[in-house]
């Protein structure tokens, strides 16, 4: 096993992970800052963001007016502190990637343009045509490779964090190419490892998003709060999850049943808004949760069309002319043709609900730190609190940015003057875990990783999905439970040491099913609907404040079971109030 | 309905070279190379080592040679092909394992040409930039690191030390960027031995572009800009 020593290690290439490496860097310069990622950086998800970044920006918004969205989006689970901080320091991030060359599109006088937004009373959300999370991405990776300071370590991944008296030691590796274990020792860890949208079957994520970092935590004792919303993005191409971005309907993209009615007017999100007119928070506009609710009562109620089996309605986007789609749209035009086999610009888009994004994460503090001293968490890995129960659209590529610059500066202020390393703790820890991985390797088996993953995935569709009940959850809590006993007993058939795929499948399963254990028993303690936990058992229904305003702490208990503890929200200048949207939030204001 | 998919498999632990092994894939309209690999290591072979993410052309790590042409697995499906098809390793790369190519070259060349922006104002506010000024650069901005152009290319295949397409069009992506003041910082790099004169005008690299940025066009560009330098008369051909 190698032993490397380093000032802070970055776990994962994505935008929160090169915005904290880069702020680092620059604040330290002399730092050996160690960014390592399980793919190239590049790859990470952040490439896959489609629709654009938040902040206020013209002269008629206001950072009040965005935190109001913010707090009202999260259903009143959001941190209140958290989204001020947030909101005042977003434009000056976006600005900041400006200047670092991103192609943020543009006014005809130069200026920044900024478009429309689900959940968002104002235009406030920056935007690279459709590609803004790639660009981002890119902007940021190529960024970085001006530090000397940043020493990437690409294709390693992580099997566990080293850790002694609550004080992060480093990090236990593997490297892909050449199946070698590395401890990597620092003081300072930041998970920046991504959220866990493939523990369930129909989703819009890359094959990377297993969840990883969110167990490394947890199973050294950090808290994972509200795990139980996970977002569904209201418009997923059928079959495969493939993304289509909310900023078609920011466009003025509308949303058809089977008979080509606009159905959300009938779920608390009209009066019908005229073709062509877009309204803020109307209709199309309204938040994703709302979004993806009206497709399953449609579906319920018969009105949904099908797709090779699968039930949709459809994106109707003719109306905006080949133009303005080729200029503002092109993505979207491109992954229509490729994978539905549909031309925008002649046919309505088939799309369904698919799992997105989660809400949840490690808890951390203002600054991304964890209960583990030196252990920080940010991006959609982390619950530093600006989501809430439901994210609002545009608010998570600025939060990479905000948090991640927030992350890599007080790592790199508070690195201990001198080596504070403890080589024994973590080389003892290390070699148990050696030991351990040996132990998975063995003969082919009736199940394999592919099968129990399957099996993972149906279940969580089906017990944790848009709508739940009891009895659901009850189901799905078993079947993962039964799904890490048949785990723990199941071997690894692939020995080679080079690009081990299926040990490296198995390591992610296994991290992902603690990860959706924690979803599903936050989610049966929670007995109300809030955001996205909407439940269908009587009496469950509504938004229960007297009962259910905190965040769910998720901890590993020491017989491997979930424990469940309740913080309160902190709230400062928005008291719960109705959440509502269209004209009813109008008659409300 | 189904495929022969025959797969170049390269394990450097037992291998001295790659061989073909032959996989039965169900399909329907929609399935892709990308699927069909991952049907092959799902249900038949979990050894078989291949790099993907995304699943809609837009990470770049799934890459592959599809009957000897460069292609991006996910965006690249059976129903467009014969009864078989071959898969193997991107062209010009060391082989890791399998369908897995060492990238490595890539980034160094990426690396090389200061693909960031280089200015030194200290301004707080956005720069101004026109949708014309945007409009110059924008092509070459959406580069994704896929590898396919370096693939095509026969000079990077002749000499790795050739910066290649995709480096070339991400450092024209940033001289043509109405904020940046680093093309002097850039022109050695492009004028070099291994620059924009190694190219040879093939143009396979825009023919096989997932992302149709003509990256024969940016490396001409680039040759224009290097002819007006005032190195010519030192590295001309």
């Amino acid at each position: 096993m190698q032993v490397l020593t380093t000032d802070i290690i970055v776990v994962g290439g994505g935008g929160a992970g090169l915005r904290a490496a880069i702020a680092a860097a620059q604040i330290r310069p002399d730092a050996r800052i160690s960014l390592l990622s399980k793919v190239y950086p590049m790859r990470s998800h952040t490439v896959a963001a489609e629709g654009g970044a938040a902040a206020v920006t013209l002269a008629e918004d206001s950072l009040d007016a965005h935190f109001q969205d913010t707090v009202a989006g999260s259903d009143w689970l959001a941190d209140q502190l958290v989204v001020e901080h947030f909101v005042k320091a977003a434009y000056q991030e976006l600005v900041q990637l400006e200047h670092w060359g991103c192609p943020w599109s543009r006014k005809a006088d130069g200026s920044i343009q900024v478009r429309r937004f689900g959940g968002m009373k104002t235009e406030r959300t920056w935007f690279a045509a459709d590609k803004t999370g790639f660009h981002i991405l890119h902007t940021l990776f190529q960024t970085s490779l001006q530090y000397p300071a940043i020493q990437r370590l690409d294709e390693f991944f992580v099997l566990d964090l080293l850790v002694s008296e609550q004080q992060v030691l480093g990090v236990l590796a593997l490297q892909l190419n050449s199946g070698e274990l590395f401890q990597i020792l620092a003081p300072k860890v930041i998970l920046a490892t991504g959220g866990a949208g493939r523990l369930f079957h129909y989703n819009t994520n890359g094959g990377i998003v297993t969840g990883d970092g969110m167990a490394l935590a947890y199973r050294h004792g950090v808290a994972l709060r509200d795990m139980e919303f996970v977002q569904y993005h209201p418009t997923g191409l059928p079959g495969s999850g493939i993304l289509i971005t909310e900023a078609a309907r920011g466009e003025g993209g509308i949303l058809l049943n089977k008979d080509g009615y606009r159905y959300l007017q009938d779920y608390g999100l009209g009066p019908e808004t005229p073709l062509g007119q877009p309204k803020n928070k109307y209709m199309e506009l309204g938040p994703r949760d709302k979004l993806s609710q009206a497709f399953w009562q449609q579906q319920q109620a018969g009105l949904t069309g099908d797709y090779q089996g699968h039930a949709v309605v459809y994106l109707d986007l003719r109306h905006l002319g080949a133009q303005k789609l080729a200029e503002r749209l092109p993505f979207i035009c491109e992954l229509s043709r490729s994978y539905v086999n549909i031309d925008p610009v002649q046919q309505p888009i088939p799309i369904r609900p698919a799992v997105h994004y989660t809400m949840g994460g490690i808890l951390t503090d203002l600054h991304g730190e964890t209960s583990i001293s030196g252990l920080y968490a940010i991006g959609e890995c982390a619950s530093v609190g600006l989501h809430g129960a439901n994210r609002l659209g545009s608010n998570s590529l600025t939060e990479l940015l905000v948090f991640g610059k927030a992350a890599g500066e007080h790592a790199a202020q508070s690195l201990p003057p001198t080596n504070t390393s403890q080589p024994t703790a973590a080389n003892i820890q290390a070699q148990s875990r050696q030991l351990q991985l040996a132990s998975l390797f063995g003969a082919k088996q009736q199940h394999s990783v592919a099968s129990l993953r399957k099996a993972m995935t149906l279940a969580m569709e089906q017990g944790c999905g848009i709508y739940r009940d009891d009895a659901g959850m009850q189901q799905c809590r078993s079947t993962l439970l039964e799904l890490q006993q048949q785990l723990a007993k199941l071997k690894v058939s692939d020995h080679s040491k080079v690009f081990n795929t299926e040990l490296i499948q198995y390591l992610e399963l296994s991290f992902g099913l603690d990860v959706a254990l924690t979803i599903c028993e936050s989610a049966l303690a929670r007995k109300e609907s809030r955001g996205a936990h909407q439940r269908l058992d009587p009496g469950l229904t509504q938004r229960n404040d007297q009962d259910f305003l905190q965040h769910t702490l998720a901890y590993r208990a020491a017989d491997g079971r979930v424990a469940l503890r309740y913080q309160p929200v902190r709230i400062t200048s928005l008291p719960p109030a109705a959440r509502v949207y269209g004209a009813a939030a109008k008659q409300g204001a | 309905m189904e495929k022969t998919i025959i797969i170049q498999r390269y394990n450097p632990e037992q291998d001295q070279a790659p061989s073909a092994e032959r996989y039965q894939v169900p399909f329907d309209h929609s399935t892709s190379v990308l699927d069909a690999l991952l049907y092959i290591q799902q249900q038949l072979d979990p050894t078989l080592a291949f790099r993907w993410s995304c699943r809609m052309a837009i990470c770049g790590s799934c890459g592959v040679m599809v009957n000897k042409i460069p292609k991006l697995g996910c965006k690249t499906f059976l129903r467009d092909y014969p009864a078989e098809l071959t898969i193997s390793a991107l062209d010009h790369f060391p082989i890791e394992k399998d369908l897995i190519s060492d990238m490595a070259v890539f980034l160094d060349h990426l690396q090389a040409v200061k693909p960031y922006l280089i200015n030194d104002s200290k301004n707080t506010e956005p720069h101004r930039q026109t949708p014309a000024q945007l409009k110059k650069y924008q092509k070459f901005s959406s580069c994704i690191n896929c590898g396919l152009c370096y693939a095509a290319c026969p000079q990077f295949g002749l000499n790795p030390e050739f910066l290649g397409p995709a480096a070339i069009v991400t450092a024209q992506r940033y001289n043509l960027d109405s904020r940046d003041q680093g093309k002097a910082q850039r022109m050695p790099q492009l004028n070099g031995k291994n620059g924009v004169w190694a190219c040879t005008f093939v143009g396979f690299c825009a023919d096989v572009c997932p992302k149709h940025l003509d990256p024969a066009a940016a490396v001409n560009q680039g040759k224009v800009a290097s002819a007006t330098d005032m190195l010519i008369s030192i590295f001309k051909p």
